[in-house]
């Protein structure tokens, strides 16, 4: 099998971003700190490692949003991410 | 869902044979908010010792119905498949939290979709969330022009078969077609083969039409069914995916 085999969509975080965000996050919209692309967190590629969770772009592969929880600690690493969009009506 | 969602207790009502691999769960949820048809749920298992799995599945009902339907493949080697279609009786509990996406939906009532056709695009369980706008697109009345193309190992293996018959029987703007990859009755005359662009140029709707596509099922099959989509003209905001890992479900 391969790794590529296991990707998932970012649709599949919704359960884990509202753990942490009040609001559904998979129709927010992420910019690409790689290549500029924006698209919705839905639509980016998830891979679960046991390190955590793990969101790419869909264009250029660059890790835009890690996700961990350990030790009743989430933590969030959005280094890869120039810019996340949220519609204001829903919240 | 502007609020944090709980994990809920949900009652098995009864459990459905869709196939020799696929069984439904009908669930009872009295804390249950509706849905939109495309979105999932969380299921959540904790054995004794307090170790715990989950896993995400797409709703087969639509809005309407009373009960939440989650369609289930067995997966041999699987942690949670099997508990699911095997360990489960009607009467037992199941924990749950959802709905969960606002990405991969399709609302009737919503006018932005006025005038789209529909293309949807499954493989095996893959067909739950597509089954769920189905079901909601029949229901609302709504006539937008609709094609399913799905695809299944075999024809036993076709979930919610008779169903799509009857529904795509009594609507002239719904049309059904399916390939069988592996195994075909002797008297078939449909496809039998993979998703490939020969296919898709053959039955999804021209990019002229302005068509939303939506492609559920093994990874595999859904960027295969999208990077072709793309090929053929269509619009990358317009093909929703959902992909379900290797296996498919």
């Amino acid at each position: 099998m391969h790794d590529s085999d296991l990707r998932l969509d970012g649709n599949a975080a919704g359960g884990l971003l509202n753990e942490i965000f009040p609001f559904e996050m998979t129709t927010a919209e992420a910019t690409c700190g790689g290549c500029g692309t924006t698209r919705p967190i839905g639509e980016l590629m998830l891979y679960r490692h046991g390190m955590g969770t793990i969101l790419r772009c869909y264009v250029c592969d660059t890790m835009l949003i890690r996700i961990t929880h350990i030790h009743g600690f989430y933590r969030l690493d959005f280094s890869g991410m120039n810019c996340l969009r949220i519609a204001a009506e829903l919240h | 869902m502007a609020q944090q969602l709980k994990w809920q207790l949900g009652t098995v009502v009864e459990i459905r044979e869709e196939t020799p691999k696929a069984k439904s769960l009908i669930l009872d949820l009295p804390e249950w908010t509706t849905h939109l048809a495309g979105q999932h749920v969380d299921v959540r298992l904790t054995a004794e010792d307090g170790y715990q799995a989950q896993r995400s599945y797409s709703i087969a009902s639509p809005p309407e119905d009373k009960y939440l339907m989650l369609t289930v493949d067995r997966i041999e080697d699987g942690e949670v498949s099997p508990y699911l279609t095997d360990g489960l009786r009607a009467g037992d509990q199941l924990e749950l939290r959802g709905p969960i996406g606002g990405y991969f939906v399709w609302d009737a009532r919503n006018k932005q979709y006025d005038g789209s056709p529909l293309f949807l695009a499954a493989g095996g369980s893959g067909i739950a969330p597509l089954m769920a706008m189905l079901r909601h697109r029949a229901n609302s009345g709504a006539t937008v022009p609709t094609r399913l193309l799905y695809s299944s190992r075999s024809y036993e293996e076709i979930i919610y078969r008779e169903e799509l018959d009857r529904l795509s029987a009594n609507d002239s703007s719904l049309r059904v077609i399916h390939t069988l990859t592996r195994r075909r009755p002797a008297d078939w005359t449909g496809y039998g083969r993979r998703i490939d662009m020969a296919m898709l140029a053959d039955t999804a709707w021209s990019p002229a039409e302005k068509p939303l596509a939506f492609t559920c099922g093994p990874t595999a099959l859904v960027e295969a069914v999208a990077d072709n989509l793309l090929e053929l003209g269509y619009e990358p905001g317009r093909i929703r995916t959902e992909r379900f890992g290797p296996t498919g479900g």
